[in-house]
């Protein structure tokens, strides 16, 4: 069955060249501008898979996070956060707010697809 | 949208970047202007952040390298490591410039950045960074940059690994798959003997799987590396009784057959390493056994070909940005749609033929004149006139965008469609368009501030004191209406400030303070509003003699106790006025009761902080604007009502015991150890007679401007929401308890209720009506 990845940027560019990588990998695809859009269209659209930018207006990455996280319904749901910030001490707070892995900014799609699949069941 | 998905997307970059360039001089010059607000820094960061991160995918190295340099020194402003100050702000509006002038070059409509402008700059934000440039800097920012860019082919094994379901506990030496054939790869630091393989001990910590990682899957990875062997270790699983679901208790060891690259193996537990133990060990040929390999990585390229050839050339990024850039290149020649690379903006005159020379020069001559006008502020004059019916259309705007996306919610679409996800990004936009015409009409509140150091010389006097006036932040920008009206409550409280709080000069100085007292009168930004601060270093609030006053005129009783902080606050209440003898300058029966209501008329809020002795601060708060509210849209006795966010304190859905009838009448809430009244809205502001069913419904604490809470019992909440203030008594006439209207999305109209006096009333008609009750 096809899985249902969700992106959560900020950046229509960002958003876009996820959809091209994503469903050119037999994605499907849905999109969310920041962490509180995200949280509405993850409990609508109950996605397989979220990538999430970390600095967003309104609600940031980790905020979004661990709001997902709250919520039991998504605790099985993999979570990879797409950041430039490559640095340790991100990669430790998105672990803290219940990420599962991240991809580093700017991916090449090869790698996004191939983090993408290492944490999809 | 183009054809080539890739140049559609390119396209909708540089569009971004505009946006983006746009919304960071908004801020940078809303942090010229002393608005140092971190949600400022932060929006500055992420702009330059999404430039760099979009100039990145599209190969854009020199967008890219400035950018990071932007982003690093903003990085450090928004951590606070680094104080935000007139210089650094000049430096990011110079460097605004020049991120301009780089994006523009990248979408081939400008001239190439003058590469040493741009060094100069980076190394002035390095400077401001590091305190220093970094030393031989394109190297270093090539390095630095690695991190970001360093694009390593990553290796995937064509093998479809078969046995995925029996994963968890296979065992697969029977399926005797060659070892992949890969050429000379960098073997770890082994001594003796041929590696042959890894044998790897694994035990996850509960967190990992709390982050929805999995073993099943990271040895399926592990799997694609080469043969493997895998045994699970249950030994450590309790009793099913003793069983917590939360915890982990297995043990995994691995057995990888190939002599792959040691970073290979640990990248495959990369997202793991801190929410589990891992050791991993080489083995060698000889059956030495197998040695545990340093933790330290060797800082080697893993240098594997890609296999997976199909997915990589479809998503080669450099042969795509280099065929986007022959596309660029083509077009250009051809003399399409976009500018020539080095030409000057075109004059109208310019494309004739034979142009006079006059036209010509004037048209080279406009080019350095633009440029030296961009670095200087240009103001032009406008009447008020079109700024408010501006501001009013835009307000018209605002509402119609929430009709739509109300619309468009009720008609069942999905929030991730194409036409909601559009409606986000027109909300985005309709509120930067909202903060950009609300700027138009901020003004400095100089023109307040400058009338003010003649009053204090009337005062002074008067009163025979000497005082010195000092203002700070004249330049911060509110909203013109709010400037007109901050004139009489500063007017009153530097009075009362000279007047109460400084001493004579003899008093002064048998206190040993300078004779000359002094008053300080400045403005800030914080946090969306704007806070006026006026402070004396006089004797301070007489707390004693407050006390004994609001005892005498009944405000507050004898056993009350009350807080140092509580005590200074009573000077606001009405009917108070510390002023034993009636004197010409502050005591004309106006208190600060006064003072405060035309505050709070503003929105806006006033408290006091006294140090016995050393002076008084009076510190005010008001909105920047009074167009816009951000408000909790709550139902209450079938209306729409809109409670002010700024007074709630949180809301929640009370449980039948904790609600108590005060007396057998006033109903209370327990919230946090404390008792709070609740006031039925329905009932109060009269939608209905009977009171509501109190387990019903949903309880917002409030505070008023005085910090007293109050539960407001509501129907339901229904969201929260920016809404356009629509003036009540312009429109209508003054309404007990509402403190002005507003259009909702769905095109009603919803009244913005006055917490202060429905809180007051609330609690008067609850008790009165229960009396009624009693007596009937």
């Amino acid at each position: 069955m096809t899985k249902t990845v969700l992106t959560v940027d900020d950046s229509r560019t960002m958003r876009d060249m996820l959809m091209l990588a994503l469903k050119d990998a037999g994605y499907n695809v849905v999109q969310a501008v920041d962490g509180v859009h995200g949280l509405e269209v993850l409990a609508e659209e109950r996605p397989d898979i979220v990538i999430t930018d970390i600095n967003m207006p309104r609600m940031d990455g980790f905020g979004f996070i661990e709001g997902m996280r709250a919520d039991p319904a998504y605790s099985g749901v993999p979570v990879l956060v797409l950041t430039t910030e490559s640095d340790a001490a991100k990669k430790q707070r998105a672990r803290d707010a219940g990420a599962t892995g991240w991809i580093v900014k700017p991916f090449d799609p090869v790698r996004l697809v191939d983090a993408v699949r290492r944490v999809a069941a | 949208m183009s054809d080539d998905p890739f140049e559609a997307i390119k396209a909708t970059f540089f569009q971004e970047c505009e946006e983006l360039l746009g919304d960071l001089e908004t801020n940078l010059i809303a942090l010229e202007s002393g608005d140092t607000d971190i949600e400022t820094i932060n929006a500055c960061f992420r702009a330059v952040h999404s430039v760099k991160g979009g100039a990145g995918a599209f190969g854009l190295d020199d967008l890219v390298r400035f950018a990071h340099v932007f982003e690093t020194l903003m990085d450090e402003l928004r951590s606070g490591r680094k104080a935000v100050d007139e210089d650094v702000v000049q430096s990011l509006l110079r460097a605004s410039d020049v991120l301009n002038d780089h994006v523009t070059a990248a979408r081939g409509a400008g001239p190439a950045v003058d590469p040493d402008r741009s060094q100069a700059l980076i190394a002035e934000l390095e400077t401001l960074t590091h305190g220093a440039p970094v030393s031989g800097t394109d190297a270093d920012a090539a390095g630095d940059m690695d991190d970001d860019f360093g694009f390593t082919p990553v290796a995937l094994s064509l093998d479809d690994f078969g046995a995925g379901e029996a994963m968890p506990l296979m065992d697969l030496p029977a399926l005797d798959l060659p070892p992949l054939d890969l050429p000379s790869l960098d073997a770890p630091v082994v001594t003796g003997g041929e590696q042959t393989g890894w044998k790897i001990i694994f035990r996850p910590h509960p967190r990992l799987y709390a982050n929805a990682n999995e073993t099943a899957l990271l040895l399926r990875e592990l799997g694609r590396l080469g043969p493997i062997s895998v045994e699970m270790d249950d030994s450590g699983l309790p009793s099913l009784e003793a069983l917590e679901p939360l915890d982990s208790h297995l043990v995994w060891t691995i057995h990888l057959d190939a002599p792959v690259a040691e970073l290979d193996v640990r990248d495959v537990f990369d997202f793991v390493e801190t929410d589990c133990d891992l050791s991993i060990m080489s083995v060698m040929a000889e059956g030495a056994g197998a040695s545990v390999v340093s933790d330290s990585l060797p800082d080697l390229d893993d240098g594997l070909p890609s296999l997976d050839t199909g997915a990589a050339a479809e998503f080669d990024i450099a042969a795509l940005v280099a065929m986007a850039q022959a596309d660029t290149a083509s077009r250009l020649g051809g003399g399409g749609e976009t500018a020539p690379v080095a030409e000057t903006p075109k004059s109208t005159a310019a494309p004739a033929p034979a142009a006079p020379p006059v036209a010509a020069n004037n048209a080279t001559a406009a080019a350095p004149a633009a440029a030296s006008a961009a670095t200087a502020p240009v103001t032009i004059r406008v009447e008020l006139d079109r700024v408010d019916r501006l501001i009013n259309a835009v307000g018209e705007l605002v509402i119609q965008q929430a009709m739509l996306a109300q619309r468009v919610y009720e008609s069942g679409l999905a929030r991730s469609s194409d036409i909601s996800l559009g409606l986000e990004d027109l909300e985005l936009l309709t509120r930067e368009i909202q903060d950009s015409v609300m700027a138009i009409r901020a003004q400095p509140v100089k023109s307040v501030f400058q009338r003010m150091p003649r009053l204090v010389r009337e005062v002074a006097a008067m009163t025979g004191k000497k005082v010195k006036l000092v203002t700070a932040g004249e330049d911060t920008e509110v909203d013109k209406t709010v400037v007109e009206r901050l004139s009489e409550p500063i007017t009153h409280m530097l009075r009362n400030a000279i007047d109460h709080g400084l001493e004579s000069p003899e008093e002064r100085e048998a206190a040993g303070k300078p004779v000359e007292g002094t008053v300080k009168l400045a403005a800030l930004h914080r946090s969306g509003r704007i806070v006026i601060e006026i402070s004396d270093d006089g004797k301070g609030i007489n707390r004693q003699r407050v006390r004994s006053i609001a005892e005498e005129r009944g405000l507050v009783t004898p056993d009350q106790i009350l807080s140092d902080d509580e005590v200074d606050n009573l000077i606001f209440l009405p009917g108070f006025s510390t002023a034993q003898e009636v004197t010409d300058v502050s005591g004309r029966g106006v208190g600060m009761d006064v003072v405060r209501r035309s505050i709070q008329s503003l929105g806006g809020r006033i408290s006091i902080s006294s140090n016995p002795g050393k002076g008084s601060i009076f510190t005010m708060s008001l909105p920047l604007t009074l167009a816009v509210l951000d408000g909790m849209v709550v139902g209450a006795a079938d209306q729409t009502l809109v409670a002010p966010l700024a007074a709630i304190v949180e809301s929640l859905t009370p449980k039948a015991e904790d609600i108590h009838l005060v007396g057998g009448v006033d109903p209370v809430l327990m919230f946090r150890d404390e008792f709070v009244p609740l006031v039925d809205v329905g009932q109060t502001m009269e939608f209905r007679n009977e009171p509501t069913e109190l387990k019903g419904g949903v309880v917002m604490i409030v505070e008023t401007e005085g910090g007293q809470r109050a539960g407001l019992l509501v129907d339901a909440i229904h969201g929260q929401r920016q809404v356009v203030i629509k003036s009540l008594e312009t429109n209508y006439r003054h309404v007990e308890g509402v403190a002005a209207a507003t259009i909702l999305g769905d095109g009603r109209v919803a009244l913005i209720l006055d917490i202060d006096v429905l809180v007051n009333t609330g609690r008067r008609r609850t008790t009165s009506l229960a009396e009624l009750k009693m007596a009937s």
